[in-house]
């Protein structure tokens, strides 16, 4: 019996380390990575799934801060500091278009988030390459991509600093990224 | 012999330096110190008294007697009365010494706290991790923004209001004065009093995260007529490049991310996350102190700040090598 019960607290506490071992890189401060990875080549980027002949496999670039609390964390600080918030708001849109939602006018894969933020788009989008680093446009990057839950839930924010205008990015619903049907500025 | 003239000869140098509270540079600090030695020459001489009354009761122990056996009588003897006039003077001179330093102490507080009526005010704001000051004039046209850095005039009171941006933060220069906090949402204010020209260094005493131990503040006392000419100055506003590297520099200034978080004065940077660069080359020291100003260290600070201050808001700036050559040529004019 007592050796019964030693077993599965054996198991039990096996797990318990196990899981909080996995946590380990959750709060991980990189601070200093040059760069984390090469900002993406024109090459890469597939802005319509429209293209002439049979479909090209697109080589896909992870991003690098997806699963990593601290740095998406520093996204949200530079999403206020760079005045994102102006246009976009806290993710809901206003003069540009929500971040939070469904729709992507320009894809949701991080190397095509990283093209929007450094290259900037059509109708009022700003190129920021000059103003921010590859890994700050990374932090951005896996920090947009927490608004509408396409990173680890382990890695997405529970609260804000300030009052909340939305519930945190850990408890918001995963959507099913699609590609918006009317491109701006046709409405 | 050798290990004894060793300890006496770093004894000796813990007296003197930039930073060291037994190297007073000016009045309030010398009375502090002086109330200091007093303390510890009385109480090293009460030490060894008491030490040595202890080490005679041990030592000289009398050969017990019957008579130390036989029960204490009510009346007390010759020599019983004696212990207890021993005892009584020594507790009286004990409460003496006490009152003594007591009214010492108070003496020395209340010299600290006198206030000058009119004098210089510098506002010292702290930042995770550098210091921003702010040299308030009436004539707010006349208003100066500088970075880690403090210049003073020797000689006179200087107020120095202290504030704090993100979390508390402690402004501690030991050869001038004590420790103040700089509190977020309040001002605390202390005054510098230096009478020594001189360079002396300040350090945030308060832990205040990550970088912390590299949050250094060379303190610069000038003489009077010094630090009108320093003031004057370093009121200009940022020198324009000559050459045209420095030209190029400036460009890669404005339109990269420097711009941002740094402000120039007269040139159309206004950022106010980092240290005010207006007069970057004239300063002694980057990166809050943690650093000397040389071309090499700046170079490498500005495209890994983090391997040197993990933490610090800097980012890492991947700059082409040109751009980064003509950028530090341009920040080297800015005397």
């Amino acid at each position: 019996m007592s050796s019964r019960f030693d077993r599965w607290s054996v198991v039990t506490i096996t797990t318990a380390v196990a899981l909080l071992l996995t946590a380990c890189e959750r709060e991980n401060r990189r601070f200093s990575e040059n760069p984390p990875t090469a900002a993406p080549t024109a090459s890469a980027l597939v802005v319509s799934q429209l293209q002439p002949g049979p479909a090209v496999v697109e080589p896909k670039i992870e991003a690098p801060y997806d699963d990593n609390a601290w740095a998406v964390s520093e996204g949200k600080a530079l999403f206020n500091a760079m005045n994102c918030s102006g246009c976009h708001f806290q993710g809901g849109g206003g003069i540009g278009p929500a971040l939070m939602d469904e729709e992507w006018i320009y894809g949701s894969d991080p190397q095509q988030i990283f093209a929007s933020i450094a290259e900037g788009r059509p109708n009022g989008m700003p190129a920021w390459k000059y103003k921010l680093g590859t890994q700050q446009i990374w932090e951005l990057v896996s920090y947009v991509r927490s608004l509408s839950s396409l990173n680890p839930k382990g890695a997405r924010g529970g609260r804000d600093d300030h009052m909340m205008v939305k519930p945190p990015e850990a408890s918001t619903p995963q959507t099913k990224p699609k590609m918006a049907s009317t491109p701006p500025g046709d409405d | 012999m050798g290990v004894a003239s060793s300890i006496m000869g770093s004894a000796l140098a813990s007296c003197s330096g930039p930073q060291n509270v037994l190297d007073p540079a000016g009045p309030p600090n010398r009375s502090i110190n002086h109330l200091f030695w007093t303390m510890l020459v009385v109480a090293a001489i009460i030490w060894v008294a008491v030490v040595g009354a202890a080490l005679w009761a041990a030592l000289s122990r009398r050969r017990r007697t019957r008579e130390d056996l036989e029960p204490i009588v009510d009346a007390p003897n010759e020599e019983q009365r004696r212990h207890v006039g021993i005892v009584t003077s020594l507790v009286g001179a004990t409460v003496v010494t006490l009152l003594f330093f007591l009214v010492y102490d108070f003496t020395v507080g209340r010299a600290l706290a006198e206030r000058p009526s009119r004098s210089l005010t510098i506002e010292l704001i702290g930042h995770q991790w550098w210091w921003e000051v702010r040299y308030i004039d009436p004539d707010p046209s006349k208003l100066l923004v500088d970075a880690n850095e403090l210049h003073i005039p020797a000689g006179e009171p200087v107020q120095v209001k202290l504030k704090s941006r993100d979390v508390i933060h402690s402004f501690w220069v030991p050869n001038i004065i004590g420790k103040r906090d700089l509190i977020p949402g309040y001002t605390s204010s202390l005054f510098l009093h230096a009478d020594k020209p001189g360079v002396y260094r300040a350090q945030c005493a308060e832990f205040c995260g990550l970088e912390h131990a590299k949050m250094a503040l060379p303190v610069i006392v000038h003489s009077r007529a010094d630090f009108a000419a320093w003031l004057a100055e370093a009121r200009s506003p940022a020198a324009e490049p000559n050459d045209s590297s420095a030209k190029e520099g400036k460009k890669v200034f404005l339109a990269g991310a420097c711009s941002s978080c740094h402000a120039l004065t007269g040139v159309e940077a206004y950022g106010t996350i980092g240290p005010d660069l207006t007069h970057i080359a004239s300063r002694k020291t980057i990166a809050a102190g943690t650093l000397p100003n040389t071309r090499g260290n700046l170079g490498g600070w500005i495209v890994d700040p983090q391997s040197i201050k993990p933490g610090a808001r800097m980012p890492s700036n991947q700059l082409a090598a040109k751009d980064l050559r003509n950028l530090i040529d341009y920040l080297e004019t800015l005397k």
